[in-house]
């Protein structure tokens, strides 16, 4: 089971955390802070693992972000890495050649995207398509929901004038 | 879709997170942020708010508390939001609980009704924003407010729901167990959807529930068998494909699952045998994920009933992991090769160097690996090295959690395997000595019991050396400064029982040490406790050999202290000693005999030394004593018997008191029990054992009736959860207990030997010295075809453990309750050709997977046509280019990107006609970067004012770039 994704910077700033596992706000800062010491100091050549009590943390670097993912004892280091790597895919297919300064200004979407990739701590869809068509479906509807609301306003406008 | 790299915020949004991205220092964006808590504070709570802003404020609450601080103060906001009939703001409202709250927060009450509401709606995407909140959100307490719905989910026509509906009970399963497993046929149910996104969802579930129960699942082998088979054989849509390997994910869940099931059962393991070999050899080892199957693999084979053809694969699989220069494939191929050595121990061997240059690589992860793979190849052949080496690596890492763990190991692989009692205790020592305060103080009972048990061979002259070798190493090691707690609680309880055993040192000297163990750690009190206990100890062994006591003046002056002591333990201590000086060398032979730590102490719990004493008393006229059962008419006895019963009477308004429903007079069976052994003050593990299955079976089953009696509760909130019995705290108990009784000395000798012992500098010597990383590689994996694990030493271990296996007996029995309600599932031929009549109709050659994907075509093509178009824009990047620049740099508002895209799109519609080969084109896209999108962004973020020159020049590059 993932218990959580955590996206931070090369200077250790935030842009992504996901709990699936109950953590209070203190746990989760003291994380962050150990997890981003350790992760951010480790060089380009080791693993892309890290024992860290007593679960595993799989990372890895894009441009200059780092993905983690907090996983049991017994999980498959590989398939996670995998998963980082299908949610990286699906991010860059969804902004278009994704880069960090999208996922700072549109976390929001990042997290939508996420939650159709993982649910509960698993890996819920393993189609890129079918996430996609999923995240297109809630679009279109916020679109269809943006019109609305200009025609009303105009229809108000009219009869008010 | 460069469009959606838009940016929606308000400006002043994009200011906040443009000003934190700039800020220099840590104090500088804690401030901005707690600004920007002040104006949340004060403009969220404005009633009049239009939702669109309101929506805004709450994202921004997402990313103050991202940023790790407090915004518990807009939660109720957030709650407010899912309120929302607009799905819009519902959704951001679902996304901003889910990461807000935990699932025992209070406002999760105030969010139920509208899950409730929600997962009955006819929107599918309101249902799915529900279900994702109902993952994260929902407890044990609120389960049935949900179930019923999410059930009824199951069958919902949109595959996206069904999928997240199995997640949802997923998680309900984990939570309780017990509040769905009337239900647990539904997971094999859905197994046969026909959505292979909706099955590879419910392999989740299955995993865990086989993990718990294998037996009721064999039904299963050939569904899993045939699945992984039509899997590998591409026959899922090619959305699932990843990197050109068939729905690898699936594969590894099923992989995963065939693992568990063919584990030590021949049968189902041939069935499975086939399908494995051919994935080892579809396998695309220049992938990772192709790896990580490999892997998997691996794991599978190691796991079922072994074949040697497939044996032969993992090994090789496992070689070239070993020989690649990928750290993670050589750590991948460092675990593999721990599970294989189990079943094949000779393929260590060939990798034996390859395994050492892992052991001293500098990448700590790599190393540990290492370390698990030596822990699990120990023998007594080569237990002095793998030891040496691990005590040295515990020293010299600052992790507490790994220290700990590799100090259990060390000592556990001590006890099993070593070769003189000399290096058990130098080993001991050394351990305690750099780890105690991190060791579990279980490991210093053991060591306690194992000096005064000895080996468990008849050889008294060993178990004597084994202590005065302790004692000796004690005495030397007492001269340290800053020794462990636990470390010292052991030193000071072997000196008591066996310093003077051997008559090498006498009394005074002894004391002597014990006195300056209680002065110099005078903040500890058990460390006094266990000192001032050996002190009554060898005073008491002397005063009984009939030499004369003389305490010594700082024993004395300690004794005084300890006498006024604020601990009312060490007083008494204090005073017991006091006592036991002062009686007569028979009388304290029979209370401290010596070297007696070890015997049985029988109760005599009908306390029958006293019968003459009554009979006196008796005859004096006292009143006979009346058991308490037939005592009557007593005011208070009601409250010895029951409780409830108390309450009742207490309220003076009933005077009936309730018919005890059935199941608590069960579920008050263990405590009962428990109680009589915890009067025991030896209690033989026997019993404590053979008492405790039982016992939870029953109240286990009870509990699985219960759930079947209870009312109905849809839509009530469950207020009070029912107690569940932990049976994990009353072994802990029986467990200390024994082992106050079996402690045991140990002698610790010169460390400083062990300490000169050469310590490696892995890097220079990698390069210079083969022939020492060869003595080094002989030493480890030399005798390999030798002796396996001391039998005499073997039932101590099997003693310990014998706690966990009786825990592991707790889940399984309520799992079989539960099994025996599953509605028998008939299994069809063929897993994934079944399932609705539209399939069925079919003429029986035409895959079902396929005519799903030509439904799904017409949905994907737009969008994927959209993406061709895209990457048609991009090798006519010159003209875009042009375009780029001829607009005006300098525009302010948003709306420019609106116009690049315009100026963009028209190419894009143009090549919509003759798209065929979309597929290709997608997966090529991913890895070019898209000059277009990276373009539109760079002029949409110039205008923010992120300049690409300023701090973070590679926030523009493109993450798979």
């Amino acid at each position: 089971m993932i218990h959580f994704v955590l996206l931070i910077s090369r200077q250790g700033k935030v842009r992504l955390t996901k709990w699936y596992s109950p953590y209070s706000q203190k746990e989760r800062t003291k994380v962050i802070r150990e997890l981003g010491g350790v992760i951010l100091s480790r060089g380009p050549k080791l693993c892309n693992f890290v024992d860290w009590r007593g679960f595993k943390v799989v990372y890895k670097r894009y441009a200059s972000l780092y993905f983690c993912m907090c996983i049991d004892q017994d999980d498959n280091e590989l398939e996670v890495l995998e998963i980082i790597h299908h949610f990286v895919e699906i991010l860059d297919r969804y902004f278009g050649s994704v880069c960090e300064l999208d996922l700072i200004f549109n976390f929001h979407k990042a997290y939508y995207i996420l939650d159709e990739l993982l649910l509960a701590g698993e890996l819920q869809e393993s189609s890129k398509k079918t996430v996609a068509r999923l995240i297109a479906a809630q679009d279109s509807l916020v679109e269809t929901a943006k019109e609305q609301a200009s025609s009303i306003s105009n229809i108000i406008a009219q009869a008010t004038k | 879709m460069g469009s959606q790299g838009g940016f929606y915020q308000s400006k002043e949004f994009l200011d906040l997170v443009k000003s934190i991205g700039e800020a220099r220092s840590k104090a500088e964006e804690d401030r901005i942020v707690l600004g920007e808590i002040e104006t949340l504070k004060r403009r969220i709570s404005d009633p009049d708010i239009p939702k669109f802003k309101m929506k805004e404020y709450i994202i921004r609450l997402v990313y103050v508390e991202m940023l790790g601080h407090d915004a518990s103060f807009g939660y109720i906001h957030a709650v407010k939001m899912t309120h929302d009939d607009s799905l819009l703001v519902k959704r951001t409202g679902y996304l901003a609980v889910t990461l807000f709250l935990n699932e025992d927060h209070d406002l999760i009450i105030l969010i139920v009704n509208t899950i409730q509401k929600d997962l009955k709606s006819d929107n599918y995407l309101v249902v799915c924003a529900a279900l994702n909140a109902v993952c994260r959100l929902i407890n044990e307490e609120t389960i049935p407010a949900v179930l019923p719905q999410v059930v009824e989910l199951l069958a919902h026509p949109k595959e996206a729901v069904r999928k997240k509906a199995i997640m949802a009970l997923h998680r309900f399963y984990q939570k309780s167990p017990s509040s769905v497993s009337h239900l647990v046929s539904n997971f094999r149910k859905r197994l046969c959807d026909n959505d292979p996104g909706v099955m590879g969802a419910t392999l989740c579930p299955l995993f865990e529930l086989i993990t718990i129960d294998v037996s009721s699942y064999k039904d299963l082998v050939i569904s899993f068998v045939s699945i992984l088979k039509q899997v590998a054989e591409r026959r899922l849509p090619k959305a699932y494909d990843y990197h050109q390997m068939p729905a690898p994910f699936i594969q590894i869940k099923l992989l995963k699952i065939l693992a568990l099931l063919g584990s030590g059962d021949k049968q189902a393991s041939e069935n499975m045998y086939t399908v494995v070999g051919d994935i080892f050899r579809k396998c695309d080892s220049s992938s990772n994920i192709g790896n990580a199957v490999l892997y998997e693999c691996i794991c599978c084979v190691s796991s079922i009933y072994p074949n040697p053809k497939l044996l032969e694969s993992a090994a090789d699989a496992i070689s070239r992991f070993l020989k690649s220069d990928s750290h993670n494939l050589k750590y991948m191929g460092i675990d593999a090769l721990g599970r294989l050595i189990k079943i094949s121990p000779e393929i260590a061997e060939q990798h034996q160097l390859a395994v050492i240059d892992c052991l001293e690589d500098p990448d700590d992860t790599l190393k540990r690996k290492t370390f698990e793979l030596l822990y699990k190849m120990t023998k007594s052949t080569n237990v002095e090295v793998i030891v040496d080496r691990m005590i040295d690596y515990m020293i010299s890492i600052n992790d507490n959690h790994y220290k700990t763990e590799i100090a259990s190991r060390c000592v556990e692989l001590a006890e099993q395997f070593a070769p003189s009692n000399q290096w058990f205790i130098l080993t001991m020592n050394k351990v305690f000595e750099h780890a105690g305060d991190l060791v579990n103080i279980k490991v210093a009972h053991n060591l306690m019991r194992l000096i005064a048990e000895g080996f468990g061979e008849d050889d008294d002259t060993a178990d004597s050396q084994l202590r005065s070798s302790a004692v000796d190493s004690y005495l030397h090691i007492l001269g340290e400064p800053k020794l462990p707690s636990v470390f010292l609680q052991v030193i000071c309880w072997v000196l008591g029982e066996y310093g003077t055993a051997d008559g090498k040192y006498s009394a005074s000297l002894v004391t002597g040490k014990l006195c300056d163990v209680a002065e110099a750690y005078s903040n500890d009190e058990t460390v006094k406790a266990y000192a001032v206990t050996a002190l009554m100890k060898i005073y008491a062994f002397e005063i009984a050999a009939g030499r004369k006591v003389d305490m010594l003046p700082e024993c004395q002056s300690l004794m005084e202290e300890f006498l006024a002591s604020h601990s009312t333990d060490l007083q008494q201590r204090a005073y017991e000693l006091q006592a036991v000086i002062g009686l007569d060398a028979h009388a304290v032979e029979s209370i401290m005999p010596s070297d007696a730590s070890c015997e049985d102490i029988e109760v005599d719990k009908a306390l029958s030394f006293l019968n003459g004493y009554i009979q006196d008393s008796i005859e004096k006229g006292a009143q006979p004593y009346i058991p308490e059962s037939e005592r009557s008419g007593m005011l208070n006895i009601s409250k010895f018997r029951n409780q409830d019963h108390h309450e009742a009477s207490s309220h003076g308004l009933r005077f009936e008191a309730y018919e005890l429903p059935k199941q608590t007079v069960q579920s008050k069976i263990p405590p009962a029990s428990l109680a009589s052994t915890e009067l025991v003050p030896v209690p033989e593990p026997v019993y404590v054992r053979e008492s405790y299955p039982t016992t939870t079976v029953s109240s286990a089953s009870s509990d699985a009736g219960s759930t079947e009696l209870k009312l109905r509760l849809d839509g009530v909130q469950k207020k009070w959860g029912r107690q569940t019995h932990s049976p994990a705290t009353s072994t802990s108990s029986s467990t200390s207990q024994k082992t106050v009784n079996g402690a045991t000395q140990v002698d610790g000798s010169n460390t400083s030997n062990s300490r000169t012992r050469e310590t490696y500098d892995s890097r220079k010597q990698q390069v210079e010295i083969t022939p020492e990383k060869q003595k080094l590689a002989a030493s480890l994996f030399g005798g390999s075809s030798k002796t396996e694990k001391k039998p005499a030493t073997g039932h101590k271990i099997s003693k310990s453990s014998s706690h966990m296996v009786e825990k592991s007996h707790v889940p399984k029995s309520s799992m079989e309750v539960a099994s025996e309600k599953k509605v028998p599932f008939q299994q069809p031929p063929d897993l994934l050709d079944f399932g609705e009549p539209t399939v069925q109709s079919n003429a029986p050659s035409v895959d079902p997977f396929k005519e799903l994907e030509d439904l799904l075509e017409p949905t994907t093509q737009v969008a994927s046509a959209e993406n061709h178009g895209s990457t048609a824009a991009a090798t006519k990047s010159p003209d875009i280019m042009g375009l780029y620049k001829e607009t005006p740099a300098g525009i302010h508002n948003k709306d420019d990107s609106d116009i690049l895209s315009g100026l963009s799109n028209p190419p894009v519609t143009n090549m919509l006609g003759g798209t065929t080969k979309t597929q290709v084109a997608q997966s090529s896209k991913g890895r070019r970067p898209n000059l277009k999108d990276s373009l539109q962004k760079d002029t949409l973020v110039r205008q923010m004012g992120v300049t690409p020159s300023s701090l973070n020049p590679i926030l523009f590059k493109d993450l798979l770039g």
